[in-house]
């Protein structure tokens, strides 16, 4: 077997060594009736050239959608991912390294979260950021966890305009605790109000900006009306190269931003990995989870980094540590920081302007088409519109003409007549005009 | 001498230089430094080319953003090479000999990062209509098998994003089948020696954690657990093989105590690797067990994650399993994205979307290539190393457990005691020779605990160099030469960093010098 160095004559050698006949001498602390004789009932080991071709054949089963039109969106989106950043991530020293324990052969990684901790803290407009969570929903849900320790409040008020699945997340991970949400509906074409929900008793209230709908708010009024009652702001931005174009969520006054950063330098990779953003003001730092990496200084005086504020974490507070999570999204953080490095401010903002105009221009097309009805009265790179049919149904016939349509709102938010026929549509710098005719006159004739 | 050519005919017999010279740009050869990427960049230049944005009416609802996000700008080739500096200053397995215990850091093979990058695979959107992603959901559902079969268990959850999170998906799964009965139970038992995410894990699932002592031998104290174990408890959370590197002798009996008391039994499959085609967890009573895909399936563990940790349950928990996961019928796979029908007694969603696939893609490809052998090859060749290393070391360094181990050797401190050497003096030691440390201080229940897993994918060459390094090391710090422990590492990047500073004043992000004049001393950069 290729990956494990051992002849049979070393085996032994090393058995003598050792002081022991036989390799099952290695195993007699397991229960002698557990202990299996033969081998598990699998394939036997398979040359490199074989696996390749296994996986070729998955692979050739699914649609790709860089292969089509796509305007696929709901929290995921479709970017063009530059090629030194997948480049780097390859490199061995960070593709095979451990979480950063020892700071001093770790500097590669350390700097590198530092300045992911930094940008991430200046697109959202926030003093802190942390090393990363595994994704936007666990960040969220963290988020509102952490709300709940600083305020010492247990109620947090969610959106009815959430990512469903955020909402989710945190209502999993809140189940056992002493913590509870109450949940908005969906406001879809109205505008939702929060007064009836901010009081004394509220740790927090959750928003996300674009909103799972797509549409944006201004929610410095919200902010003030939360700090009144003496609650935190949670924002959720689950597409981060809106920041290029929009109010970071630090100006509208946001107390925690938990992002996505897939968008940013990070595949598709069918849902997974993502990496997790949380960002909140310095006051809050030591109610925050996961791993900050911080700066100091190496015994002559050289800048160096190391992971900090550990004492809030499992490693050292065990049952009193403010998350469990140790393992974060490392590497994708990584990739996240390559790809803004290599954007830039003047890189994001361009981008950020890219996908809404060409968000607008297919808003302008779609609107033209008989039956179909913008729902959005803002938007940056995705919006919904009302079909005069079922969406499910529509985008499977879409599907057939080989053109992945935008998401059915029904497939998040199911059972819910008024969801039905609503489609969320999502176009990034990676659709071309030809995509977005053939869309249009596909969806023309399915209609 | 020096030839006509300018070359020397002979080996230079001059004393060495002295290394702390300082050159004048700080970098010495082939070790380079790069600073920030903020203090890196020039307003106007470009990383990624595009194409120019239609001017068109905006739709931002008046939120347009107005003053500057802060960002850096840099070119391409710029960026490049300040991550391949920065990637130089790492260790990494690729590099070199790693024996974090409890971390397994295995060989990475390559041909798991090709097919992860296959289109088709790495690129798929998670919303795309399944019938479009059906060897995405095939290959989900492959991956399960395996896992069902290797732990010897009916069912998988596969959405945990890691580790941690699988105990939250085991522990979750464990009060909601309480809670399904009727029963309030408040307490779970956690050996001393756990990993601190299971104590973690178990406070965010609202139980009261009682911790339970070790044994002399190592193992968990039965009599103290028999002692814990009643009706309110809602089960155990045993890491087997545990942390001290040894298989719980008594394992079944746990499992039948806890079941006896309407507990269930969680098993942290953190050192799962130790017991590959040995042994399946499923024989032993187990009711949840997380695996670490980017332990004991090599999936990398890039600097700290991403990683993979699905939870294998027994039929007693699996109606609990969180939601989604992958059927199969007559029209193919599909998924259960919602509470209801197959799902209902589901305790929820862990994450957005169907789990870590970028992980899965990587654990089936290295479950391919090794096959039921394979597999069982590397707990034996894992195993045989860890004892290899022990032997190695035992007349140097006292094992504070005797007998045989499993996947990792621990021992003790107790040979420096005097030496005015610690463990971490002797890590740091190692990283001059070329190692990067063992776990150190851990697990708890051991002084001065150092915790050496090689696993498989180490060479004897490797492991009798490593262990004629660590002799060298432990003859030195007992002859007295303490200064040098104290002063290591002197060839790493980085000298020892003040970690206490670090914390007493946190520096969590650059702020440019123009704007530090305005800003609250703790946020501004020291240097």
């Amino acid at each position: 077997m290729r990956y494990m160095p051992h002849t049979p004559n070393e085996r032994e050698e090393m058995l003598a060594k050792i002081g022991i006949g036989s390799i099952d001498d290695l195993f007699t602390d397991i229960p002698e009736e557990a202990r299996l004789g033969g081998l598990l009932d699998l394939p036997l080991h398979e040359s490199e050239m074989v696996v390749e071709k296994n996986f070729r054949k998955l692979a050739a089963k699914n649609l790709s959608p860089y292969s089509v039109p796509c305007f696929l969106g709901a929290g995921a989106y479709q970017h063009h991912v530059p090629s030194v950043a997948d480049h780097i991530i390859q490199r061995s020293e960070f593709l095979t390294s451990y979480t950063p324990y020892q700071p001093e052969i770790s500097q590669g990684t350390l700097q590198a979260l530092f300045e992911f901790q930094t940008q991430v803290a200046l697109i959202t407009g926030m003093e802190v950021a942390n090393a990363s969570m595994y994704d936007g929903a666990t960040s969220c849900a963290e988020a509102v966890l952490m709300a709940c320790r600083v305020t010492r409040r247990k109620k947090a008020v969610i959106s009815g305009n959430l990512h469903p699945h955020y909402r989710d997340v945190t209502h999993t991970t809140l189940q056992f605790t002493e913590f509870e949400t109450i949940d908005l509906p969906p406001a879809v074409t109205v505008e939702e109000r929060f007064d009836d929900y901010i009081n004394s008793d509220i740790a927090c209230v959750v928003v996300q900006n674009p909103d799972f709908f797509g549409r944006l708010d201004d929610l410095t009024a919200l902010a003030d009306k939360c700090h009144d009652a003496g609650a935190l702001l949670v924002v959720v931005v689950n597409e981060v190269v809106s920041l290029g174009a929009v109010k970071s969520p630090g100006e509208m006054g946001a107390d925690i931003v938990a992002g996505e950063g897939q968008s940013i330098g990070v595949p598709l990779s069918f849902g997974g990995p993502y990496v997790g953003l949380l960002a909140t003001r310095q006051k809050f730092v030591r109610q925050m989870p996961g791993r900050l990496c911080g700066q100091t200084v190496d015994q002559n005086g050289k800048r160096g980094f190391v992971l900090t504020l550990s004492t809030r974490e499992q490693h050292i507070r065990r049952e009193k540590a403010t998350s469990n999570i140790c393992t974060n999204a490392g590497l994708c953080s990584l990739a996240f920081t390559i790809h803004m490095s290599l954007l830039g401010e003047s890189g994001l903002t361009k981008l950020a302007s890219l996908n809404h105009s060409q968000a607008v221009i297919l808003a302008e097309k779609l609107e033209e088409l008989e039956g179909v009805e913008l729902l959005n009265t803002s938007f940056f790179n995705e919006f919904t519109i009302r079909l005069p049919m079922n969406a499910t149904t529509a985008i499977e016939k879409l599907g057939e003409k080989g053109i992945l349509g935008g998401v059915p709102v029904s497939r998040l938010i199911p059972d819910d007549p008024d969801m039905a026929n609503l489609l969320l549509v999502a176009a990034t710098e990676t659709c071309t005009t030809s995509d977005m005719d053939e869309f249009v006159a596909a969806l023309k004739e399915v209609l | 001498m020096l030839n006509n050519k300018g070359r020397p005919t002979q080996p230079t017999t001059q004393s060495e230089p002295d290394v702390s010279i300082d050159t004048f740009t700080g970098n010495k050869g082939l070790e380079l430094e790069s600073p920030l990427i903020f203090e890196q960049g020039v307003p106007g230049r470009v990383g990624v080319d595009m194409a120019d944005p239609e001017p068109v009416k905006s739709r931002l609802g008046g939120l347009e953003r107005k003053g500057p996000i802060g960002l850096p700008d840099l070119s391409e080739p710029q960026v490049l090479r300040h991550f391949v500096r920065l990637s130089r200053q790492n260790y990494a397995i690729d590099a070199g000999f790693y024996p974090l215990g409890s971390c397994t850091m295995k060989h990475n093979p390559r041909i798991n990062e090709k097919v992860a990058r296959l289109a088709g695979l790495g690129d798929l959107h998670p919303m795309q209509p399944t019938s479009t992603v059906q060897g995405a959901l095939e290959l989900i559902n492959s991956l399960a098998h395996w896992l069902k079969t290797i732990t010897g268990m009916p069912a998988v959850a596969m959405s945990p994003a890691a580790g941690a999170h699988g105990e939250l998906c085991g522990v979750m799964a464990i009060r909601a089948a309480h809670e399904a009965k009727g029963e309030s139970r408040t307490r779970i038992l956690v050996p001393e020696s756990a990993h601190g995410t299971n104590p973690a894990t178990a406070a965010l699932c609202g139980y009261k954690v009682d911790s339970v002592p070790a044994r002399k031998d190592g193992r968990m104290d039965m009599d103290a657990f028999a002692e814990k174990l009643g009706p309110d408890v809602a089960g155990v959370m045993l890491t087997n093989p545990n942390t001290c590197g040894l298989f719980e002798t008594d394992v079944k009996k746990i499992a039948d105590m806890v079941h006896e008391v309407g507990g269930y039994f969680y098993c942290d499959g953190a050192n799962l690797n130790a017991i590959l085609g040995r042994v399946r967890p499923g024989d032993l009573g187990v009711d949840a067990m997380h695996i670490n895909l980017h332990k004991t399936f090599s999936t990398p563990h890039g600097g700290g994650g991403p990683g993979a940790g699905p939870v294998v349950l027994s039929d007693a928990l699996a109606p609990f399993a969180p939601i989604p996961f992958v059927t199969h019928g007559e029209n193919g796979f599909d998924l259960v994205e919602q509470k209801s029908g197959a799902a209902a007694q589901s305790f929820g969603r862990m994450k957005g979307y169907h789990g870590q696939m970028g992980m899965f893609i990587r654990a089936l490809a290295y479950m391919q290539s090794h096959g039921a052998d394979g597999l069982r090859q590397i707990a034996e060749d894992a195993v045989l190393n860890a004892n290899y290393i022990r032997v190695g070391l035992q007349d140097k360094l006292n094992s504070p457990f005797s007998g045989i181990c499993m996947h990792e050797a621990l021992f003790d401190d107790s040979t420096l005691k005097g030496t005015g050497v610690t463990t971490l003096d002797l890590a740091k030691a190692m990283i001059d020779e070329g190692y990067h440390p063992m776990t150190m201080y851990f697990p708890l229940v051991v002084h001065g605990a150092m915790l050496i897993e090689p696993t498989e994918s180490e060479s004897r060459q490797t492991l009798d160099q490593f262990i004629g390094a660590m002799r060298h090391l432990l003859d030195k710090a007992t002859a007295g030469e303490t200064e040098y422990f104290l002063s290591a590492p002197l060839f790493a990047p980085r000298r020892r960093l003040d970690e206490t500073g670090a914390a007493r004043n946190p520096v969590l992000r650059w702020v440019s010098p123009e704007a530090t004049d305005n800003e609250d001393a703790s946020l501004s950069a020291a240097s």
